[in-house]
């Protein structure tokens, strides 16, 4: 096999681990559009508050189980990180966007925007602005690849990639039980599709948003945790970039659409790293928000979504 | 009215070139924060014709603000000796190419403009945020200006006249352009964008010319910033800078020009006076300890503004006696 092959299968690979940390970002931020009609800014910094959450606590659980870097240590990192964002996530909502919700998107968005201030400055005033050094919470090595397998033993395949993909595999499809075979989730897809007639018929409004942003929120605290066991360096406004990009991702795919925003992700991740990989890194970014413009101007319910004709 | 507005432009030229005149002697600390509320005033303005008036959320303003501040840099650099070493020739110079970034900018506004035809509200707002970064993207890659390394050497022609005069111009400009009976249109299209269309409105006309008459004015501000700081960095047009002359027009109350005038001094003195007040000795220890934490508390105040007077400070008020 020549060498293109190995290099391209290298960078879907490095693509995917990246696409899979979009896509659970992603997902918060369709989920609250999907409810809310309105782009939660802050939602990248939660995910910042994810890895933190996780900094602080990490040494203390594996502790508890046996001191190094262990498999059931990691999971209970991941699991108070998940809490930790969930709450966090919900307090926001209850603070500042509930008392907004009869005023124009506008203002709501413009709050949001305030909160992301508010935890980017808060968070380099409390945790510092310099970067902090993740702990090891599960020891990250490239995987031996059998010499049987022949050319695709170059490829480089790290155990951070192989959980990150694992993981967020999983949490996808318990999503999808929760928002298809519970009644919570139910009343989620209720509420997005007629808010109105959804409280008519005895949804109960405040708890639903409450359930979604703390179900966001936390898939954007796992986010958090998975990004940290590959890239160990974490720093208050790592949020910043992930999180618009994460948006990119949920539009990608059709904001509002929880498959898509999966999708979006994964297509985010690939095509940065092909960028990166074949064209230069430096233009990363700039690539990214063209697609967005791109898909905003062929095709603005993105590639899942429905078209929604605006009603006078 | 329009006799009236044109006398009150000439005299605050003339106050312009006095103060110039007269504050020559202030220190550089004040120079320097002078000169940044002339910048702001003119950026949140600006800013203020297309998100306040025209009700078009734009969250790209520094990325226009980048593409006059590159453009006309690059020109001072190339042609600045053009017309010879002489003061008139190369404050000439530096005049044209403020114009000329001014236009780049209006060009990029234009490009901005034909997607907002189609968006609204939070999806415009992301474009333009897209846009800002691209051009940040373009600029990191473009090796004539510097790439990541930025780009100096520019001569300082920048100084008080010539910043407040285009901050003078350009309130001028948007409230005339608003007042008139051409500008009701912006308006029309804020208030509701589909009765408009019903009234016979040109929606589309209005979006862009909004957009490139405020990028215009962007441009022209990020030429003023390049030729007084004489270094210009893609980083400092980032979402950062954009957000911040976001709040200055929120603050401001969207669609009020004085009040936006207003916020934009507040919001360029209150840093550096909380600067400032953490260094008074006297003072409780966590008073100083907030007001070093500036940026927090800017954060709170944008909150809290959101939850109890969503329309800014002024908005809603009209300081003109004649109804547009």
């Amino acid at each position: 096999m020549s060498d293109q092959i190995i290099e391209f299968l290298q960078q879907l690979i490095n693509g995917l681990s990246q696409g899979a940390i979009y896509a659970l970002i992603a997902l918060g931020y369709t989920m609250v559009f999907g409810i809310l009609r309105f782009i939660n800014f802050a939602h990248g910094d939660v995910y910042m508050l994810g890895a933190f959450a996780g900094f602080y606590t990490a040494p203390r659980l594996l502790q508890l189980f046996g001191g190094g870097p262990s498999f059931p240590g990691a999971t209970a990192v991941l699991l108070v990180a998940m809490l930790a964002c969930a709450t966090i996530g919900i307090i926001i909502e209850r603070l500042c966007y509930r008392p907004l919700r009869d005023q124009p998107r506008l203002t709501v968005l413009i709050t949001a925007i305030g909160v992301s201030l508010f935890l980017e400055n808060g968070g380099q005033y409390v945790f510092g602005a310099d970067p902090k050094s993740f702990p090891e919470i599960i020891t990250d090595r490239a995987l031996e690849i059998p010499e049987s397998w022949g050319a695709l033993s170059a490829l480089t395949i790290t155990v951070g990639q192989v959980i990150v993909v694992g993981v967020t595999l999983f949490l996808l499809f318990a999503l999808r039980t929760v928002v298809l075979h519970t009644r919570l989730g139910m009343a989620m897809r209720a509420l997005s599709f007629n808010p109105l007639a959804a409280s008519l018929m005895g949804v109960n409004t405040n708890i639903v948003i409450s359930f979604t942003f703390g179900l966001g929120s936390a898939l954007a605290g796992a986010a958090g945790i998975l990004t940290s066991i590959q890239q160990p360096s974490i720093e208050p406004l790592m949020g910043v970039n992930a999180g618009l990009k994460a948006f990119v991702a949920a539009v990608l795919g059709g904001i509002g659409n929880i498959p898509g925003a999966a999708l979006g992700g994964l297509l985010i991740g690939l095509l940065e790293a092909f960028v990166v990989g074949y064209v230069s890194p430096t233009y990363r970014d700039a690539i990214v928000f063209g697609v967005l413009i791109l898909i905003l101007l062929v095709k603005p319910s993105g590639l899942l979504g429905k078209t929604e004709r605006e009603k006078v | 009215m329009l006799e009236r507005t044109k006398i009150l432009l000439l005299a605050s030229l003339l106050l312009c070139g006095l103060a110039s005149w007269g504050l020559g002697g202030i220190s550089p600390y004040y120079y320097d924060i002078l000169i940044g509320i002339g910048i702001n005033i003119i950026l949140a303005v600006s800013l203020n014709l297309v998100n306040g008036y025209t009700g078009q959320f734009s969250l790209g303003h520094a990325g226009f603000m980048a593409v006059g501040a590159y453009a006309s840099s690059w020109l001072t650099l190339t042609f600045g000796y053009i017309l010879g070493t002489h003061a008139t020739g190369t404050t000439f110079m530096y005049v044209a190419a403020l114009l000329a970034g001014g236009i780049g900018a209006a060009v990029a506004g234009l490009a901005v403009g034909i997607p907002s035809l189609r968006l609204r509200g939070d999806y415009l707002a992301i474009v333009t945020l897209g846009f800002n970064e691209i051009i940040k993207g373009i600029i990191q890659n473009a090796e004539p200006l510097g790439a990541q390394r930025g780009l100096g050497g520019m001569v300082q022609h920048t100084n008080l006249f010539w910043t407040f005069a285009f901050a003078a111009i350009t309130i001028y400009v948007v409230l005339n352009l608003v007042h008139s009976t051409y500008g009701s249109g912006f308006l029309a299209v804020r208030d509701d964008e589909i009765a408009a269309e019903a009234m016979g409105i040109n929606t589309t006309k209005y979006k862009v010319l909004a957009f490139t008459i405020g990028a215009f004015f962007a441009g022209v501000a990020g030429g003023l910033y390049a030729h007084y700081k004489q270094f210009v960095h893609p980083e400092g047009f980032n979402f950062l800078r954009s957000v911040d002359i976001v709040v200055m027009v929120i603050l401001g109350g969207m669609g009020s020009t004085f009040g936006v005038v207003f916020a934009a001094i507040l919001l360029t003195i209150l840093p550096e006076w909380l600067r400032a007040v953490s260094d008074y000795p006297w003072l409780p220890e966590w008073l100083r300890e907030i007001a070093e934490n500036r940026m927090i508390l800017y954060s709170l105040l944008l909150i809290i503004l959101m939850l109890t007077r969503p329309q800014g400070l002024f908005g809603g008020i009209s300081f003109s006696k004649k109804r547009a």
